[in-house]
């Protein structure tokens, strides 16, 4: 009984609480307000909660240069607890009730998912940061994280080219992002001449931690007189132990060197990295990039975090230059409605921290440069390795039987996601998922 | 020598001249003089040092061996600064020099004579990038050098570092080494670099002597060359002898892989003794499902990372300490956590099972609040890192067997707690009848509460083992929970050694598995086995006799 009558109590305050929200937020109308839909608790926060942060020091930095046409920004921050069907409702309710004008958010590909039918619906506009698998190009959504060819591909090209490796480990995490890198990576390697038997795939669940056994086949694989390279699309927690196995067993990287596309400088943070020293990533961006732009941004986020031992990296960057185009393709547009906003994107060129300038592309996707950085004992990358110029992200592989027909292009007179150059219709891909 | 002495004196006036050149920050180029004038050979160095200013590795590499070539007493100071990135590009003089890192300026020196040029921001001068390839090219010239060295775990290392390798000068070395070499294990290393080397050699005879000779040898590189030989080679006769000599190799690694891959299932099990023995207690013995068990592993692991924090000079020891720590932190939260919320919920399994998820849940989230939602840092002290190596393809890693021994002692200990002292006497009396054993003047309320922080306490202990295999982070526990009711009920719940016997069980089982079925489908066999065990036996391995047992 008391029970039910707190709970009702309960109840009542939260709507009150609401109201009084909800209404100080109709009083602030002359505002631009940015959603932010990044996890804050649950299994996603470790990653997610660093681009929270970076979003709400941009709009800070933004208000501070005067805002965008001359109206305050203001964050409005939900938290969708690494639970993927809570990001579609949050991201409904960003959209309905606080009427966001653009959304910061999503990491996992389950999110985006999820997100996805309802900034369709709602005609909302999401600018999604991370690197992830492609086969994928919506009206509503900016893709400024790295696609499989400005991540993936490089990579393996550097293995072959550079460093002359013939045998490949393909190891992942069981879920759609290594699945689908995989399939391209593997019609890829094919494509070079590796043979099928040169070519190992493995999977393991979320939040591996007894990588013994894996480490030790990795090993035997290793020794059949060719050299062997592992490339991981490990995610997130697994890495930590993964590395560690890897150092214990006296894996070195001058004999098996790993390339990873899902750890970087935060991920790092939580190991010693002294015997990881020459083991491989590749990304669009690393901290130790040597340039102005990017010490200006690393000062940045040791005064804004007021910690100067947090790192930069490239999920942030990626964050960095989708705020800053959409800043100017308001400017530019004159107005923060989605579809003008979204026309005005197209062709919008922003500087990125690596010394160049990010080209939003027709298909929602950005040109960068790739870059390939070696593990230091401090934690930190240092690029041995990176692409001429730009390289144009490509939202459906041309590696894979479903996709290599299809393009996106979101300008007349195409105006379509999954475009089938062959048969020319809009459409009809079976490959989506 | 006279150098020596210089370099003597420097490390001693190194803190007052760190004091002094920030003031002064000199312009250096007398200090560079007088050097010059007393030893010629610096001038070069600095000049052989300046392509490392390049973006180009190829240019680098051939700094790097021109610098290997002189005869200075820098070249091995010099090669190690910079493997260890102390070499940097002064940017502003766009020089080659030493530095050190002060409050996060850079301190820098001149790479020759090592003395202090000036200190900079930490942007105004960067580490010299190598890669793995120059990594590998200064690892091989730096192990030339200790290759005479008077210590033999460094010949060892030098020796075992040269296999593989061809350069003539090295062979050379190493063919010089043999003739005086008395340490057997020195020896062996440089016998199989020279018979590798061997193999690439013009004469068949020769080559078909080394790939006989190589038969035998466990070192991954032989097997690596002798495959290679195998596919290259255009004689029948070297292809067969390659054949015969891998054929010996495998069959030896073979023997080796049952062993590891029983060590890796003793260690598998040993983390789930770890995490499962707690809850044998919590819900062994008391019947309490307590959702937050990970939770408090997870507070025990944090407890390690708080305790280093606390002493951040004794990494060695901090681990040791840590224990105690973990167990009263975690035992006073499974006290409180029993006081509040467990005391008036006993009876009544599903009421329990929610109140403590959500326990679980306020937990992490204050962890998080806490400790911030990133993964924090343990360091694995020296004694714990690396592995026993047995020989080339069989090695035993340190922190693993050291879990495996910490595993049993725990288990020892409490079941030492429970068959031998007043307390673990009151704790079965109550857990097998209530009221009896309150009749006879048992606080059962008392016993319930030190029984679930004894248990509490042991998951904490098991946070400190954990916290060096794996993420220390909020969602440490999630991922070990279903794992230790797995092992509770397929061991029979009450029974430790039950407890014991299905984790090593389920460890080794599935260590088997995985090599056959991939990560994913072992765990989910043995998971569908454990469904039809339980279907068969529904008390586990070791079902429990007695009154308890038939409530």
């Amino acid at each position: 009984m008391t029970f039910k009558r707190s709970m009702k109590k309960m109840a009542a305050g939260i709507v009150a609480s609401s109201a009084i929200f909800y209404s100080g937020a109709v009083m602030a109308a002359d505002t631009i307000k940015v959603g932010v839909l990044h996890s804050l608790s649950g299994t996603m926060a470790i990653s997610e909660s660093t681009l929270k942060d970076t979003v709400l020091m941009l709009i800070k930095e933004q208000n501070a240069k005067g805002g965008v046409m001359g109206k305050k920004l203001e964050p409005v921050v939900v938290d969708p607890a690494s639970n993927w069907p809570l990001f579609a409702e949050k991201a409904r309710e960003l959209i309905t009730k606080d009427k966001v004008d653009v959304i910061f958010g999503c990491w996992t590909s389950v999110s985006r998912k999820s997100v996805l039918p309802v900034v369709e619906e709602l005609n909302g506009l999401l600018f999604y940061p991370v690197q992830y698998e492609g086969e994928e190009s919506s009206k509503n959504v900016f893709y400024t994280g790295a696609a499989p060819n400005q991540q993936a591909i490089p990579a393996v090209d550097y293995l072959l080219n550079d460093l002359g490796v013939k045998r490949f480990v393909l190891a992942g995490t069981d879920y759609v992002y290594p699945r689908t890198t995989n399939k391209i990576l593997e019609a890829y390697l094919k494509s070079k001449g590796i043979p099928d038997e040169d070519i190992m795939i493995n999977y393991t669940p979320f939040g591996y931690s007894d990588w013994q056994s894996i480490v030790s086949n990795i090993k035997d694989f290793g020794s059949q007189g060719k050299k062997t390279a592992v490339v991981s699309t490990i995610n997130g927690d697994a890495n930590v132990p993964f590395y560690k196995e890897l150092a214990n067993q006296g894996v070195k990287a001058e004999d098996i060197p790993v390339v990873a596309f899902s750890v970087g400088e935060e991920e790092l943070s939580g190991i010693d990295t002294g015997p990881l020293v020459g083991h491989l990533a590749a990304w669009n961006y690393f901290e130790s990039v040597d340039t102005e732009a990017n010490e200006k941004f690393i000062d940045e986020w040791h005064q804004y975090t007021g910690n100067d031992k947090r790192v930069t990296n490239d999920p942030m960057e990626a964050t960095y230059i989708g705020f800053n185009m959409w800043v100017k393709a308001v400017e530019k547009a004159k107005s923060t409605d989605t579809d003008k906003v979204a026309k005005a994107m197209i062709g919008m060129e922003t500087p990125n921290l690596t010394g160049g300038m990010a080209v939003m592309n027709k298909n929602h996707h950005l040109s960068k440069p790739v870059l390939i950085g070696e593990i230091q004992d401090d934690g930190q990358f240092s690029v041995v390795w990176q692409t001429d110029g730009l390289v144009k992200g490509d939202a459906w592989s041309d590696f894979l039987p479903g996709s290599k027909d299809l393009i996106s292009d979101w300008t007349a007179p195409i105006n379509c996601g999954n475009y089938n150059v062959k048969t020319k219709t809009c459409g009809g891909q079976a490959a989506a998922e | 020598m006279g150098h020596r002495i210089c370099r003597l004196a420097f490390a001693l006036l190194l803190p007052w001249l760190c004091s002094l050149a920030w003031a002064e920050a000199p312009k250096n180029s007398t200090t560079i003089e007088s050097a010059t004038t007393a030893d010629p050979a610096p001038r070069d160095l600095h000049t052989i040092l300046q392509p490392l200013t390049e973006r180009s590795f190829d240019k680098k590499e051939a700094a790097i061996r021109q610098l290997a070539e002189q005869d200075s007493p820098r070249v091995v100071p010099l090669l190690n600064a910079l493997m260890d990135r102390d070499l940097l590009h002064w940017k502003d003089q766009d020089r080659i020099v030493l530095g050190k890192k002060v409050d996060g300026d850079w301190q820098l020196y001149d790479p020759v004579t090592e003395q202090p040029l000036a200190r900079v921001g930490r942007r105004d001068a960067r580490a010299v990038v190598i890669n793995n390839h120059l990594r590998t090219v200064i690892n091989n010239q730096l192990a030339l050098r200790s290759l005479n060295s008077k210590n033999s775990d460094e010949r060892y290392q030098a020796a075992n570092q040269l296999i593989g390798n061809l350069d003539p000068d090295m062979l050379a070395a190493l063919s010089q080494r043999r003739e005086v070499e008395t340490r057997s294990r020195v020896l062996d290393e440089i016998t199989t670099a020279l018979n590798i080397a061997a193999l690439h050699s013009d004469d068949l005879t020769t080559r078909l002597n080394a790939i006989d000779a190589l038969g035998s040898d466990l070192h991954p590189t032989v097997k690596n060359t002798l495959n290679q030989v195998l596919r290259q080679s255009d004689s029948e006769v070297e292809k067969a002898a390659a054949r015969k000599s891998i054929d010996r190799i495998e069959a030896r690694i073979e023997r080796f892989q049952t062993a590891d891959t029983i060590f890796f299932g003793l260690s598998l099990g040993s983390v789930l003794l770890l995490a499962a023995i707690g809850l044998a207690i919590t819900f062994g013995v008391m019947g309490v499902i307590n959702m937050a068990h990970g939770e408090l592993i997870m507070l025990g692991a944090y407890t390690t990372y708080v305790v280093q924090q606390l002493l951040p000079d004794s990494h060695e020891w901090s681990l040791i300490i840590a224990i105690p720590a973990a167990f009263l932190v975690s035992g006073l939260v499974g006290i409180l956590i029993e006081r509040f919320v467990i005391r008036y919920l006993y009876g009544r399994p599903l009421e329990t099972l929610l109140a403590t998820f959500g326990v679980s849940l306020i937990l992490q989230q204050a962890v998080r609040v806490i400790f911030s939602p990133l993964n924090r840092t343990v360091v694995t002290p020296d004694w714990m890192s690396g592995a026993w190596q047995i020989n080339p393809v069989f090695s035993l890693t340190f922190n693993r067997l050291y879990i495996i021994f910490f595993a049993l002692t725990v288990f020892l200990a409490l079941l030492t707690l429970l068959k031998k002292t007043r307390l673990g006497l009151q704790v079965r009396a109550v857990s097998q009848n209530r009221n009896t054993a309150r009749a006879l003047g048992i606080r059962s309320e008392r016993v319930n509460a030190l029984t679930f922080g004894l248990g509490s306490g042991i998951a904490g202990i098991a946070g400190v083992a954990l916290a060096q295999l794996t993420n220390v982070g909020p969602n440490l526990g999630q991922s070990y929970i279903i794992d230790s009711f797995m092992v509770v009920v397929f061991g029979g719940v009450g029974n430790l050694w039950g407890t014991l016997t299905a984790a090593f069980g389920l460890g080794i089982a599935n260590k088997f598995l995985e090599p056959v079925a991939g990560a994913v489908l072992a765990k989910i066999v043995v998971l569908v086995f454990i469904i039809l065990f339980i279907q068969r036996k529904p008390r586990g391995l070791f079902p429990q006799r007695g009154r308890a047992a038939e409530e």
